[in-house]
């Protein structure tokens, strides 16, 4: 029996009026990747900023129904937001590296912990950085402006700061979306590297991503989980109808 | 051609007169200032002008250095003043207020820009110089009263443009830095300040033009004493002061003279803007 990570029980979530997402019932396991695929608009980003209560800035945003995460009610009132932003690390379709050189983008986090010590700092840079697969690439000019890295560089260099907080989820949101292929393949296999250590949520339009790295998928549509089973099974044997016309590209 | 693009022409050919002969008022009045100011400046030379402490112009002596050293103090308390209040300002109805209080209190900020110096002036002579004369000593009229009614005057310039310049840092970076576990209060320290920094400094720079340019007001509550202050309570005289008190007997060499005060001015306010420029483009390059 798998390692249940995050439990998602009858949540439904509003902006203001409009229901975003409606009474979803979903699982993620420790140590695998779950693809999220859906066509615009069908609440994945809503559903990851929920999880890690990044939809608290949102004015009107409201749930109902529970997430644990490793058991704890992360609407609960004892919760410490920020930590549990830390827990789930969060990855955004457009990299944006804050404007600044690349070893402060990757010890941001690290040091709104008040952590200081310049060796620990410079260690936590270089793993961070070799396992996002960016090391090589970037070692010789940390300390100048993230900006100036490509497209694909400032996404992994995004994975990074990720990983530089030490996360136990890592969520990502249409990671590859603006990316070139070969930017993408080598995201994509850090992600299966990275599966050894953490948890995965990928958001991705591209069904053939998902394909490719989740060892599970789930299928939201208009605000509801369609569909969530081993990958192979929902690209071969769908359960839903609507899956089967999705994945054939007959509507999104 | 067709008649809408003759129409086109004419369009473009009139707007053009037009800018022409605007940017030519602005050209004489400059050349004339020049022509004015400079002449006497070589006749005593550069060094009694910017140096000399002396401002007897009955006797032919014109240092303008305490006139310079009050522009220069008074503008820097009114920015010590101005800019802390206004950016905390800024901060507050950009990033810790509800969007409708912004909007209602954005514009009547915007407002109090539009009121006439001389009344700042006013209520400064009225209220705030007796204050200070009661409360610190000394006449009142002062470098602080100045400062002060001047740090309140640049509040409206600076607070609208940190708060444009604010705004115009994407939500993605807030997002970006939340997200890694910043607080609100972090994200804007670390993240926002430094985004919009160069916007920030153009305002500041520009509510600092407005306070080395401000005549009115700075008359009314600074004492103007054509002596180098010797302490904040002191009475100070600015450049724009000295011009706007003698112009109206000044005659001959004498005139000349403010003429030259007017140079001077002239030239550090185009620094002033000149460093505006600069920091406001690098900050859309980037
Ligand atoms: N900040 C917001 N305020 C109000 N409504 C929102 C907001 N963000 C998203 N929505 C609405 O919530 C619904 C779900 O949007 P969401 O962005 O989660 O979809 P998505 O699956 O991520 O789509 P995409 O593939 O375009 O990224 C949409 O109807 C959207 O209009
Ligand atoms: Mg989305």
């Amino acid at each position: 029996m798998k390692q249940r990570g995050i439990l998602v029980r009858d949540f439904s979530h509003y902006y203001g009026e409009n229901r975003s997402l409606n009474n979803i019932n979903l699982d993620v396991y420790r140590n695998e990747i779950l693809g999220i695929i859906g066509p615009a608009r069908s609440g994945k980003s809503t559903f990851l900023a929920c999880l890690n209560r990044l939809n608290d800035l949102i004015p009107g945003s409201r749930v109902e129904g529970k997430i644990l995460v490793d058991d704890q009610d992360i609407y609960g009132p004892e919760v410490d937001v920020v930590a549990l932003r830390r827990k789930l690390g969060m990855v955004f379709a457009t990299p944006v590296p804050l404007p600044l050189t690349i070893y402060e983008n990757i010890v941001f986090g690290v040091r709104l912990l008040g952590n200081n010590d310049r060796g620990e700092l410079d260690r936590i840079v270089e793993d961070s950085l070799e396992k996002a697969g960016l090391w090589a690439e970037v070692k010789d000019r940390l300390h100048t402006s993230a900006l100036k890295l490509s497209g694909g560089q400032q996404q992994r260099l995004c994975i990074a700061r990720v990983l530089a907080l030490k996360p136990q989820y890592i969520m990502l949101d249409e990671p590859t979306s603006g990316l070139d292929p070969i930017s993408t393949m080598k995201i994509e296999d850090s992600l299966r590297t990275l599966k050894k250590d953490y948890t995965i949520i990928l958001v991705t339009n591209n069904t053939k991503q998902a394909a490719r790295v989740a060892d599970r998928t789930a299928f939201f549509l208009m605000g509801e989980l369609v569909e969530i089973d081993e990958t192979r099974v929902v690209f071969t044997r769908p359960s839903d109808k609507r899956t089967e016309a999705y994945l054939e590209g007959k509507f999104g | 051609m067709t008649r809408l693009e003759k129409n086109d022409r004419l369009v473009r050919l009139g707007l053009l007169m037009i800018a022409l002969s605007a940017i030519s008022v602005l050209a004489i009045i400059t050349l004339f200032i020049f022509e004015q100011g400079t002449p006497i400046m070589f006749r005593y030379g550069f060094k009694s002008f910017l140096l000399g402490q002396d401002w007897y112009p009955s006797e032919k002596s014109f240092g303008l250095l305490p006139m310079i050293v009050g522009s220069l103090m008074v503008t820097f308390g009114a920015l010590i003043i101005g800019v802390p209040l206004g950016l905390a300002s800024a901060i507050f109805l950009t990033e810790f207020s509800h969007r409708r209080l912004t909007r209602i209190l954005k514009p009547v900020i915007e407002l109090l820009a539009g009121i006439p110096s001389v009344v700042y002036g006013f209520i400064g002579l009225m209220f705030l110089v007796p204050f200070i004369r009661d409360n610190f000593g000394g006449p009142g009229l002062s470098v602080l009263a100045a400062s002060l009614i001047l740090g309140i005057m640049i509040l409206p310039t600076v607070i609208s443009i940190a708060i444009d310049s604010i705004r115009a840092v994407p939500d993605s970076y807030r997002e970006g830095s939340i997200a890694l576990g910043a607080t609100r209060w972090q994200t804007v320290r670390m993240v926002v300040l430094p985004a919009a920094r160069s916007g920030i400094i153009a305002g500041i720079i520009l509510g600092m033009g407005r306070a080395i340019g401000e005549t009115m007001a700075v008359i009314m509550v600074a004492g103007n004493a054509a002596d180098i202050p010797g302490s904040i309570l002191a009475p100070v005289r600015t450049l724009t002061s000295n011009i706007a008190l003698e112009m109206a007997y000044a005659s001959e060499e004498h005139r000349e003279a403010l003429f030259a005060t007017g140079v001077i001015l002239f030239i550090i306010i185009m620094i002033l803007n000149t460093i505006a420029n600069v920091t406001s483009t690098r900050q859309r390059k980037k």
